[in-house]
């Protein structure tokens, strides 16, 4: 028996099945979008990208998620140092909760900013009565995509932040540099790599997202549609090289995202 | 240190408003029409049937993406037939599905195995249907869990570095026998984690499992598809009924990854 587990052919086998089972189930989907959405030739595909309603969609999504990402970059920075650095009641809980949007289903988390945030909830009301449209507005799609991308950023720099050594900001404060200087020449220097590579991923994700925003959004084409409801749209109404045309614009962009964290980290490793 | 009290307090507020507040909302609001109407909301045949798939999927998915990521990081990390160019270029493809958004991820199982496609089409005279149906369902959802093992186990891999299971296979012994006396004990704890957030992933996958199953009520819905058309029908109490119950399995997956995280740094 175990002579059958050495066996050459055996290994070999094994091997295949795995190598196999990668390559179908994840190279050969994204090779297969990359040709649909050509396989009318080019212009077709020009003709669904050069849509306004795609092309406003896709630029909605980008500019939604800078906003949403440089939100949480602020935010992320100020928690991730408060829980490491700062010793306070609850502290530990907190830090057990930001892993909540991971963990809870999207479509849950889109429910929830329905419920506390529409038309019939104290917030939504509030605001409407001194003219803020947030629900089935751009505000909702913010909140959804920094909902969603909350851990990133805080989970990102934590590390870092455990890593820094002590004596350097004390060697700081000795040499006579001010609270502000030394957070500004010391701290943020070794917490960036870790804010731009959760915001980052944050971003990608933002661009990707789509439970929570799909029932937040309203979704009215050219105002609050974002890519990935434009292209379930698409697929709804069985144009699939439509969708497939908008998809390769979405895709090639959040591999660029994904490439440069690579980059960034190989950097940060390799020095 | 009237600054650090300023900091902790809006840290606090932050948190109240972007993930406390929602936590309560949710379990307040499914008690709106009281017990009977959660009941209800719970019972009717649609929700029992969607939780069903919904566990379907979660079972079948984390058993197939454990096994098989498991085996893809030992060789991404110790495998000598795999020249370091091609680990490499294995290496970055395995992030993809990270990168690409639920509903692609979907319409990529539509447009290779569709009922139009020449492969669909094939397996459809077989009697088999994928799109629209549970297999497709759990295609979609293995596509998007599958870079969360890999991720967890390789690192673990790569810091304990090969020299037990080289020393353990020049004594002599077999190779399963290295792995599961070897191996398995330090990675333990990594898969379990892994598993843990599989479980989630799958649990509360919308996007690529929307577009592949078609959403057909009794048949191919799952919990969170159950949710999105809930609220479509302006049904918000019943929608609230099934995200309580999805919300309640995530904090429980929350509190296990926790305790992963601590007996794996421990570990």
């Amino acid at each position: 028996m175990n002579a059958m587990f050495r066996g050459r052919g055996w290994s070999f086998g094994f091997r295949t099945a795995i190598i196999l089972y990668f390559i179908c189930l994840i190279v050969l989907p994204i090779f297969g979008i990359y040709t649909q959405s050509f396989s009318l030739g080019w212009m077709p595909f020009w003709e669904s990208v050069s849509d306004p309603l795609a092309w406003k969609a896709v630029l909605l999504t980008v500019k939604l998620a800078v906003i949403a990402t440089l939100i949480n970059m602020a935010l992320g920075t100020m928690i991730g140092w408060v829980l490491i650095r700062y010793r306070f009641p609850g502290r530990s809980f907190l830090n057990s909760l930001v892993d909540l949007p991971f963990a809870l289903p999207t479509a849950v988390g889109g429910l929830l900013i329905l419920l506390l945030l529409g038309p019939n909830s104290l917030v939504g009301s509030l605001a409407s009565s001194v003219g803020i449209e947030i629900v089935f507005h751009e505000p909702a799609i913010v909140i959804a995509m920094l909902f969603v991308t909350f851990p990133f950023v805080i989970r990102a720099i934590q590390p870092l932040l455990e890593e820094l050594d002590k004596s350097e900001e004390e060697a700081s404060y000795t040499l006579g540099a001010s609270k502000a200087k030394t957070f500004f020449s010391v701290i943020l220097p070794t917490m960036l790599p870790g804010i731009l590579s959760g915001a980052m991923l944050a971003f990608s994700r933002g661009l990707a997202e789509f439970g929570a925003v799909v029932l937040v959004a309203g979704n009215i084409p050219g105002k609050t549609l974002v890519a990935s409801v434009y292209i379930f749209g698409e697929i709804e109404s069985n144009n699939p090289q439509g969708a497939a045309a908008v998809s390769v614009m979405l895709l090639t962009l959040s591999f660029l995202i994904l490439w440069l964290v690579n980059v960034l980290q190989a950097r940060r490793t390799g020095a | 240190m009237t600054i650090r009290r300023t900091w902790i307090w809006l840290t606090y507020l932050v948190f109240a408003l972007l993930l406390i507040a929602p936590l309560v909302k949710i379990v307040l609001g499914a008690w709106e029409n009281g017990i009977q109407g959660l009941i209800d909301g719970l019972t009717r045949p649609e929700a029992l049937h969607a939780l069903m798939m919904t566990g379907i999927i979660v079972v079948v998915v984390t058993i197939i993406n454990t096994g098989f990521g498991i085996m893809l990081a030992l060789y991404l990390v110790r495998a000598q037939w795999i020249g370091p160019r091609m680990k490499r270029l294995l290496n970055s493809i395995v992030d993809l599905p990270f990168a690409v958004s639920p509903v692609i991820g979907g319409l990529m199982i539509v447009l290779l195995l569709g009922p139009q496609t020449v492969i669909g089409a094939l397996f459809e005279d077989a009697g088999l249907k994928i799109v629209y149906a549970l297999p497709g369902m759990i295609l979609a959802t293995l596509f998007v869990t599958f870079p969360i093992m890999v991720r967890e186990v390789m690192p673990v891999l790569q810091e304990i570095g090969a020299q037990q299971e080289e020393a353990a296979s020049t004594l002599g012994a077999y190779s399963w026998y290295t792995f599961w006396k070897v191996t398995w004990p330090s990675i333990r704890w990594g898969v379990i984690y892994g598993v843990v957030l599989t479980v989630a992933r799958s649990l509360g996958e919308f996007g690529a499992v929307l577009v592949v199953s078609g959403n057909i009520m009794n048949k191919t819905q799952t919990a969170t598809t159950l949710v999105y058309q809930d609220v479509e029908n302006f049904n918000v109490v019943a929608a609230n009924g099934i995200a309580l119950v999805l919300a309640a399995f995530s904090v429980g997956l929350l509190l296990l990854m926790e305790w992963a995280k601590k007996r794996k740094e421990v570990h």
